[in-house]
């Protein structure tokens, strides 16, 4: 089980305070979207959260023990993070992407175990790209490569999840297939932290919303506490449209606040 | 990652065309020996000619070309895998350029003439500041872009120090003889060179072998493999040590040999799994061989001036590069 607190946290880039002062507490087994408007400092803090950039101030504990402290090695068995875009490098096989999450479980000179090929198999089931096996990662679809890179933080087998915008460059059904999966691995007993866009999804699926603005958070909370009209039009600058459909929230934003 | 990430026949099929290139370059030179004559020799015996001719020649310069070939396929596949740039080659650090301009000033001001070990020495001093101006210019910085530049200036700095010698050399043939080195070769080299460059190329090699892992990790980008356990900076380090140690070395016994270290990863990754770190072994035998042959091939070519290694490699590679570009294409 990791939990992960950030205390009274700061983070520079520059000359600019992208993330100002912001204190959580983010136990197991809940998904936690972070959604705010672009250059709230969403990525930064989950960024801060790994330990990939320094505080200014403040400090983050994963179970009680400062990030700063830890080496790299540590935190990446605890926490698989799925950074934003599809950065590949190189044309490698999809299997083999994906076995680069076992990377943080091998000593210097070991080899991949049985253990680690059921693991990397297990990871591909779950982000259902078992047919993709044979197929070179660069050739994919947007779509298809997106849940490769999914499958790769799955297979680090770490009891946290951070993702920034999973969602980007997926269809509707892989949308809904990618916030299952998140929201199983949740109930399962994982930390999950994601980085979301679609208000609807982050309503439907989270367990609890980080709110930013301006590198502060300004709401934190169970979703439909937090997207509310008032807090919709002073953060985002929009009206939306905010209905039920039985237990499903649906929010629309409608047009600008004037 | 044990199975499948070679061609099944790519470490053995280059382990034989390292050995076979070896012993052709004991059989083959500019004098012909008869192979009785030769084994007799191997065997530990032969007459005086024989013996002088293969174990004073050939043997070192076999050795040279095959730890020369090795350091700089190496040094290509690494220098590819760390900066994400198929473009890549082992000079793009500024390492190679220093240590020959190491070399020129020490033919430049005579010292080779003083002692035949004074031009290597001052070639590995030349690629030793190199990395210590990398140092200092690209700081704690971890993108790769910062070293990359700051490879090109060191690189740009030290080129025009080698025009500034040939530019103020004192007649045409104090510059013949810096531009000849400059072509690359492995002639007339003897134990000594072998035990300048073994060392250099022994911990430099080893240095890029082991760090396959860091390599794997950058292809999600420098965050992706931070997040999957990588010490950034700890790995530039060891990046930068191994390429200026080897190279350094390479470049002090033969002069500049281009593509080799551009070439040799190209060839072998399409028999790979195209991860970095499966490239790195294919690529220290390839290059082995590649320069091994190149060498042979000097000899065995007639001409009036023995051609130049460096002048060889570019000549046959670039071509055999194309070609194999061209059917590649699709996957850049």
């Amino acid at each position: 089980m990791v939990t992960i607190v950030a205390e009274g946290l700061s983070v520079r880039l520059g000359r600019h305070a992208a993330v100002r002062n912001v204190g959580v507490t983010m136990a197991p087994g809940t998904l936690v979207g972070v959604i705010g408007p672009n250059g709230a400092g969403k990525s930064t803090l989950i960024r801060a959260l790994l330990g990939l950039v320094k505080p200014e101030a403040g400090q983050v504990l994963i179970d009680g023990r400062n990030v700063a402290g830890l080496d790299r090695q540590s935190v990446a068995r605890s926490i698989a993070y799925l950074p934003q875009g599809q950065t590949l490098h190189w044309p490698l096989g999809v299997e083999r992407l994906v076995a680069l999450g076992r990377l943080p479980h091998l000593g210097p000179l070991s080899r991949l175990s049985a253990d680690d090929a059921a693991v990397i198999e297990a990871a591909m089931a779950r982000a259902d790209v078992l047919h993709l096996k044979g197929r070179v990662a660069t050739e994919l679809s947007g779509g298809e490569r997106a849940r490769v890179l999914l499958a790769r933080a799955l297979a680090v087998g770490a009891r946290a999840l951070i993702a920034d915008e999973p969602l980007a460059a997926l269809d509707p059904g892989h949308q809904i297939d990618v916030m299952d999966l998140l929201r199983a691995e949740a109930r399962d007993g994982a930390l999950v932290v994601t980085v979301l866009h679609d208000l609807s999804m982050a309503a439907r699926y989270c367990d609890r919303l980080l709110l930013m603005d301006d590198g502060a958070l300004v709401a934190d909370g169970a979703p439909m506490d937090v997207l509310t009209p008032d807090i919709l039009a002073r953060v985002y600058g929009v009206t939306a449209r905010i209905e039920r459909d039985g237990d499903v929230p649906l929010i629309l934003p409608m047009g600008r606040v004037r | 990652m044990s199975a499948g990430r070679y061609h099944p026949l790519l470490i053995p099929g280059l382990a034989l065309i390292v050995v076979g290139a070896a012993f052709a370059s004991i059989f083959l030179g500019a004098v012909t020996i008869s192979p009785t004559r030769i084994w007799a020799v191997l065997t530990g015996g032969g007459d005086m000619i024989a013996r002088t001719i293969i174990l004073d020649l050939r043997l070192p310069r076999m050795l040279l070309g095959l730890l020369v070939g090795a350091m700089l396929g190496v040094a290509g596949a690494a220098l590819q895998g760390y900066l994400r740039n198929p473009l890549a080659e082992p000079s793009v650090l500024g390492a190679s350029n220093s240590a020959a301009l190491g070399a020129v000033c020490a033919l430049y001001f005579g010292l080779s003439e003083l002692h035949p070990l004074a031009l290597p020495l001052l070639a590995i001093l030349g690629g030793a500041i190199a990395i210590l101006t990398l140092f200092l210019l690209s700081g704690s910085a971890e993108s790769p872009l910062t070293l990359i530049l700051a490879g090109i200036a060191v690189s740009t700095l030290a080129g025009a120090g080698i025009s500034l010698a040939l530019n103020l050399s004192p007649n045409p043939f104090a510059a013949m003889e810096i531009m000849s080195w400059l072509l690359g070769s492995l002639e007339n080299r003897s134990y000594d060179h072998v035990w300048i460059a073994l060392p250099c190329v022994i911990v430099g090699a080893a240095l890029l072998l082991a760090d396959g892992r860091t390599l794997d990790a950058l292809t999600l980008g420098e965050e992706g493999a931070q997040a999957l356990g990588v010490n950034l900076s700890a790995a530039r380090l060891r990046m930068m040590l191994g390429v200026a140690i080897g190279v350094g070395g390479a470049v002090a016994v033969s002069g500049s040999i281009g593509f080799i270290g551009l070439i040799v990863p190209h060839l072998v990754r399409p028999l790979t799994d195209r991860s970095p770190s499966a490239v790195l072994l294919p690529s220290l035998l390839g290059g082995a061989a590649l320069l091994t042959l190149a060498d042979i091939g000097v000899r065995l070519i007639p001409s009036t001036n023995e051609l130049k290694l460096g002048v060889v490699t570019a000549l046959l590679g670039v071509p055999v590069f194309l070609v194999h570009l061209m059917r590649e294409r699709r996957l850049w």
